[in-house]
């Protein structure tokens, strides 16, 4: 029998993020067919088919439609992207891999970050492929309307990272994003990334103003409408707050039952 | 050693109901390290719910657990404790290699990845994702992410349920090399077989509370006893109530069937105060004693009749009972 010996507290640093986990979150991500699919085909197939004839007429309100939709497919990338990452969390519960982190000294708090660190990862590689594709397909923009609209896009999927985990956490679906998906297209509908708000009618446009593709959306094409608003920047501070409060409720919830 | 080393496990009083289930019902238990202990038991007798209490899966409405001295959250925090749990807890889309990786990168120190593939002897497998893996070698992987951190304690929720003989058999021989360098392991198991065959203790619970606890050998004389059979008149049932009470009697068509530790009282008392002829006295099996010690109901005569026959199958039996 041996004596027990005197043994530290083994919790990981930073609580357990780290490279090694990141990285095989982010390779998970990579390798998973329909990820790819939702975060970089589907847009690009949309600008394809909506941007690629119209890239060179004018909108209603005055700005070139190449770039309008350019930038609003991108933040509609770059949520969808988001919002899939974010969701794993419902398939990682429903194969106990929840349950055996709890065996483990990881922090919850640090399981959440990477989640949400690969979650902005797998949404720069949607800006990213979007913005190729768009520059491939003539598309042409200053390059501070390139940094403002990618980083807009990029940094405000965090919100739908957060919209992912609180869905991930209240459904023990491995199908998650088979409702998502419809559900994020309605909403970028709503937000104007499919068309211009201006165009949608009153009550649609001032439904649209609530909704949580909408702020980011109009911040995103601020260097091409040179408008801005503060309440589109309000828009985007109140859903983030909303999905992380539901996610972290959700998670609470999720953690107590066993 | 200056002083008794600290139990590996040390539960006291625990409670735990769900709804009106009580699953757990006053279990104390302790393990001291360097033990290797089975918690054997049918289905439902608990003995999940008792693991996920030692682990701090789940608090238990009364009672306390600690580990190594400290509760189950600093136990897991320290790297004392792992599991090897029945299903689940694995990431389908990722390779063996990638999930001890993963496992490893939980802890701020660990066993090397290679070393606790080898000794879980899944390194051949190591390139294969998870999804491909069969069954045993699923838990083979378990058990290799349970050794990443070195635990002191080791727990095992019955860990070869669905495993083949050789699957059995091999996850068997890698938990044994590993318990003999000195690791507490304690298994939940429903096999008698592997209680007897891979444990140092046997801790026998049924509705939710330890029915019996000793070595191997202990267990077997407790349980082991022998039965008597007699033709015993009706009228004369009531007579019966003499036996101790530590006997359990069972009385149809005319046939008495006793079971006791002491097989020669009863006989004396059968014959010299009862009208009971054409006895019958036979040593009971390990399986017998074990159904007759966890089983929910009283043996039924029919299942006592069939244990003359080759053991296994009054057991499987009672089992299929315990199931339903």
């Amino acid at each position: 029998m041996t004596q027990v010996p005197a043994i530290q507290d083994r919790k990981p640093s930073a609580g357990g993020v780290n490279t090694t986990f990141l990285w095989i979150e982010i390779k998970r991500m990579l390798r998973n067919r329909r990820t790819i699919m939702f975060t970089v085909f589907m847009p690009a197939i949309f600008f394809f088919i909506f941007g690629l004839s119209n890239k060179d007429k004018l909108l209603p309100n005055g700005h070139s439609y190449g770039q309008y939709i350019l930038i609003s497919l991108t933040v509609y990338a770059a949520m969808t992207a988001a919002t899939g990452a974010g969701s794993q969390v419902a398939v990682e519960r429903a194969q106990g891999w929840s349950r055996q982190l709890r065996l483990t000294p990881l922090l919850p708090g640090a399981y959440i970050a990477v989640k949400a660190a690969a979650a902005l990862t797998l949404s720069f590689v949607a800006v990213i492929a979007q913005f190729i594709i768009g520059a491939a397909a003539g598309v042409t923009m200053d390059a501070q309307t390139w940094l403002v609209a990618g980083l807009t896009a990029w940094v405000g999927s965090l919100v739908f990272a957060a919209l992912g985990l609180f869905v991930g956490y209240l459904m023990p679906s491995q199908n998650v994003m088979q409702i998502l998906g419809p559900a994020l297209a309605i909403l970028a509908m709503l937000g104007g990334l499919f068309m211009p708000i201006e165009i949608m009618g009153d009550t649609f446009g001032q439904i649209a103003k609530f909704t949580p593709a909408y702020g980011i959306g109009q911040l995103a094409r601020s260097p091409i409408t040179g408008e801005f608003d503060v309440m589109w920047i309000v828009n985007v501070v109140v859903w983030l707050a909303l999905f992380v409060g539901g996610a972290a409720m959700a998670f609470r919830r999720d953690t107590q039952r066993v | 050693m200056t002083t008794a080393a600290v139990p590996a496990v040390h539960a006291t009083g625990l409670h735990k109901s769900f709804g009106k289930v009580r699953a757990v019902r006053g279990l104390d238990l302790t393990v001291q390290q360097g033990e290797v202990v089975a918690f054997l038991g049918p289905n439902g007798a608990g003995k999940t719910t008792t693991i996920d209490m030692i682990l701090g899966l789940s608090s238990p409405d009364r009672g306390e657990v600690s580990i190594f001295g400290h509760t189950p959250r600093g136990a897991i925090a320290r790297g004392q404790v792992a599991a090897v749990m029945q299903t689940g807890g694995l990431l389908r889309d990722i390779t063996v290699r990638e999930t001890v990786q993963l496992t490893a990168a939980m802890f701020d120190s660990s066993r090397p990845v290679e070393e606790v593939l080898t000794r879980a002897g899944i390194l051949d497998i190591a390139d294969r994702k998870v999804e491909k893996c069969s069954g045993g070698q699923q838990q083979r992987l378990r058990f290799a992410m349970a050794l990443v951190s070195d635990p002191g304690l080791l727990i095992l929720d019955e860990p070869t349920t669905g495993m083949d003989v050789a699957g059995r058999r091999d996850f068997w021989a890698a938990i044994r090399a590993d318990a003999s360098r000195g690791r507490t392991v304690i298994f939940a198991t429903h096999y008698l077989e592997e209680a007897d065959a891979y444990a140092d203790r046997i801790v026998l619970v049924r509705q939710g509370s330890i029915v019996a606890d000793g070595t191997a050998a202990q267990v077997k004389n407790l349980a082991s006893g022998r039965t008597v059979r007699a033709s015993l008149p009706a009228a004369e049932q009531g007579l019966l109530a003499g036996l101790p009470p530590t006997d359990r009697v069972e009385y149809d068509a005319g046939r008495v069937t006793i079971r006791t530790s002491d097989s020669d009282s009863v006989v004396r008392f059968l014959l010299n105060s009862t009208g009971a002829h054409d006895l019958e006295v036979v040593a009971n099996n390990l399986e017998e004693a074990f159904v007759a010690l966890t089983a929910d109901e009283p043996i039924t005569a029919d299942e006592v009749n069939t244990a003359d026959e080759p053991n296994t199958q009054a057991t499987q039996r009672a089992f299929e009972g315990d199931r339903a």
